[in-house]
């Protein structure tokens, strides 16, 4: 009687245990916080699905007018991440891009949403792939120490400009323009165009955040389902600081430490001996390449 | 010098009568003003549902109160008009074909054997008409637009500013000028009640009766006022403020009554509470001035030359209590005005003040329930109760003219897109105040009016 007793007991812990998996499988945690999906959904209703659909994919009654176009959640291809290219990103990125929103779309910034709101958001945006069930996020990418703000690093900052081939997309002169802009689509053959750092004020924003890091990042971890590809397995962590630095010069507009250093050096950037290049074996990512990470 | 205020003292009978006059044509008067601000011409220029802005429209969640605190900005670049197509109009029209019943439980009737009736009407009938244009005229500088029509079609500029925002790049600092809405986070103008009776907030509009039968300008925190407002808040608007500086007529057009300025001070603070959502406390304070005496010229008064100026006061406290779909607000208010306002006397003692007359004075409550089953169908329930705690008459009944609301509604919205909006609203309400009937020489007695609505809100 006892053991008949004791299976009972073991089996319906297991049952419940079991019931209780795919809510468990619908949390998500930052920090202290914990999102739940089935509350993410009712929030979904309310502020997302205009845009990007009852289904996630990206296919909201407004998805037409919109350029460019919704997020689909379906493939779980997301633009702004710490993981390497091609991977997951952590709960943590998916919850900073909701508060954040996307400069140059139509998705605003939701951090006049409480926290929760925004953490059950998260919960919610991961039920739409299986992916999440599959794949873990990838390592969170490390960020060294900044480099000091010098024309020296500005100059070979430069230089890597030219040699990675940044201004086949983004001009020479940081707007936009260079001669593949054109050409460029996004992994849903829609259009796209590529920054145009010339028109930064002081109060513009990156796709995925405004300081310096973010741009060492966006670099470092590519924006996937875009062409920009990830350049972490292409230059060393130093490199990349220079090609921030210069970057931040092509801001004209802004004021920055950058452009500071720049206008005391007579506004002219100086040829230096580059004494990195990319490894023969890794090839800089060609700017009219795939996009990055897209999983159709 | 002769003053404005003609009526002075009468007999306490025709005094009464009149009051009701006064009081329901006061009533009808807010009741018919034009209502609530949600904008469609906003969800086509972002491609956002209603529901992003507004808990159920016109009611604003925290992501509207941002926006709109922002003049009307969502920060993603897309908000100056240059960056729209050319044919983008940001105009919207709003309007409510309705039924509804209205009801007096005592009327003086010529016909009747008591000389009182309950009158009852019913019909088919119109709301007023809104226009609503709203936008940006550039990168922060925003405006509002609002010509408004009661429903026999006469219009007038219910709302008409331009607004500086974030000036010395700070949320903190806003100007605006013009005729606007007072900073009020708990909105009349974007209530969910839309009745005779159920539609303004009784807390809002509220003067004593003494007031109301001595004429005096009729005054409400709930009526948009003409005048300067500096505004300030926190990116997530959870920390705001404003202080307001505003001509003392209320909101009425030609400087109709003096030179005297008012002041309106409001700030809120909002705090997480977990899953259970935003909570907000606030209070505001409301300190105005109003004219007793008015120059004459060949026996008439001149507009707008006022003079004998004298205080009134209102002040509140409230709170808006979230807990997940249920939310409440709490309210309470303390108003007071001098007695010269409050018995129509004036300054200059042409009128001389009632034997024994002092300050009027009357606090008020509010609570007002929200169930929001989910973004298309919400439920409303509002109680008020305002009492006078001094009348300016000694002799008066100390509860003349105290005041119990009840409003209960629901709207349902078959659809949420972002071109246009549309609510199915049912509302009921009932008013019931103390001693503002009497008939002849007769006792004070209690009435009651009450509304059944049932409409069709549109915009678009």
């Amino acid at each position: 009687m006892s053991n008949k007793l004791n299976r009972a007991m073991w089996m319906s812990l297991s049952l419940s245990l079991l019931c209780a998996l795919p809510a468990l499988a619908q949390e998500t945690h930052v920090g202290k916080l914990t999102g739940h999906a089935d509350a993410g959904k009712k929030n979904y209703q309310r502020w997302c699905i205009g845009c990007h659909g009852p289904f996630g994919d990206g296919n909201g009654e407004n998805a037409p007018w919109i350029d460019p176009k919704p997020r689909d959640f379906t493939v779980a291809t997301f633009k702004c991440r710490s993981t390497p290219t091609g991977t997951l990103p952590t709960d943590q990125d998916l919850y900073n891009s909701v508060a954040r929103g996307f400069t140059n779309s139509n998705m605003p910034h939701w951090d006049a949403l409480t926290k929760q709101t925004r953490i059950d958001l998260v919960a919610y945006i991961k039920t739409f792939s299986d992916r999440w069930k599959t794949d873990k996020p990838g390592d969170v990418l490390k960020i060294p120490t900044e480099t000091p703000i010098n024309i020296q690093s500005i100059a070979h900052g430069a230089e890597l400009f030219q040699k990675l081939e940044c201004w086949k997309c983004h001009g020479q002169q940081g707007r936009g323009d260079g001669p593949s802009a054109s050409t460029l689509t996004d992994s849903k053959d829609n259009p796209i165009r590529p920054y145009n750092f010339a028109a930064g004020t002081d109060d513009s924003r990156f796709k995925c955040g405004t300081a310096n890091e973010d741009i060492y990042k966006i670099f470092m971890t590519g924006v996937d389902g875009t062409p920009m590809p990830s350049f972490n397995d292409v230059i060393q962590p130093n490199d990349a600081w220079d090609l921030v630095h210069y970057l931040r010069t092509l801001q004209v507009n802004r004021h920055s430490k950058e452009n500071e250093v720049l206008r005391a050096a007579g506004g002219k950037i100086p040829k230096i001996e580059t004494p990195a290049a990319p490894p023969a074996s890794q090839p800089a990512p060609q700017p009219d390449a795939k996009p990055q990470g897209g999983r159709k | 010098m002769h003053t404005r205020n003609v009526r002075g003292r009468r007999p306490e009978a025709a005094r009464c009568a009149w009051s009701l006059v006064l009081f329901t044509l006061a009533l009808f008067l807010v009741s018919t003003s034009p209502r609530a601000q949600a904008i469609p011409a906003f969800a086509r220029k972002f491609g956002l549902p209603c529901s992003a802005c507004h808990e159920a429209w016109p009611k604003l969640n925290n992501f509207g109160q941002v926006f709109k605190d922002n003049g009307y900005q969502l920060g993603n670049d897309k908000d100056a008009p240059i960056f729209h197509e050319p044919a983008y109009w940001p105009v919207s029209f709003r309007m409510t074909p309705n039924w509804h019943r209205e009801n007096t439980d005592k009327v003086l009737v010529d016909q009747a054997a008591s000389g009182v009736q309950s009158i009852t009407t019913h019909g088919f009938d119109l709301s007023g008409l809104d226009i609503l244009t709203a936008g940006t005229l550039n990168k922060n500088i925003s405006f509002l637009m609002v010509p408004s029509a009661d429903s026999t079609g006469a219009f007038h500029f219910e709302s008409v500013w331009v607004r500086f925002d974030n000036l010395l790049k700070t949320s903190w600092l806003n100007v605006k000028m013009g005729k606007f809405e007072l900073d009020n986070v708990f909105s009349e103008k974007r209530n969910l009640t839309l009745s005779n009776t159920g539609g303004p907030y009784q807390i809002y509009h509220y003067q004593p009766l003494t007031d109301v039968s001595a004429g005096t300008t009729p005054f409400g925190i709930g009526d948009n006022q003409l005048g300067l407002e500096v505004m300030g808040h926190s990116k997530n608007s959870y920390t705001r403020y404003s202080v307001s500086v505003l001509s003392s007529n209320d909101g009425n057009v030609g400087l109709p009554t003096g030179n005297s300025y008012d002041v309106f001070l409001a700030a809120s603070q909002a705090f997480e509470a977990g899953g259970l959502g935003l909570q907000r406390v606030g209070g505001f304070a409301y300190l105005g001035q109003l004219p007793t005496v008015y120059p004459t010229s060949g026996g008439a008064p001149i507009p707008g030359a006022g003079q004998g100026y004298k205080g009134f006061q209102r002040e509140g406290i409230y709170g808006m209590w979230y807990l997940k779909r249920l939310d409440i607000t709490t309210m309470f208010t303390h108003n007071s005005e001098s007695k010269y306002l409050a018995t129509g006397a004036a300054a200059d003692g042409s009128i001389p003040l009632p034997d024994n007359a002092r300050d009027a004075s009357w606090n008020g409550a509010l609570i007002e329930t929200h169930f929001t089953v989910n973004p298309r169908w919400i439920l409303v329930n509002r109680y008020e109760a305002i009492r006078m705690s001094q009348q300016s008459d000694p002799t008066l009944p100390s509860n003349l003219g105290d005041i119990d609301a009840l409003t209960f509604g629901t709207r349902y919205y078959p659809f949420m897109h972002s071109r246009d909006g549309f609510a199915i609203h049912p509302e009921y309400s009932i008013l019931r105040t103390r001693g503002n009937f009497q008939n002849g020489a007769g006792p004070l007695q209690d009435s009651t009016t009450s509304s059944l609505f049932v409409g069709f809100d549109f915009i678009f």
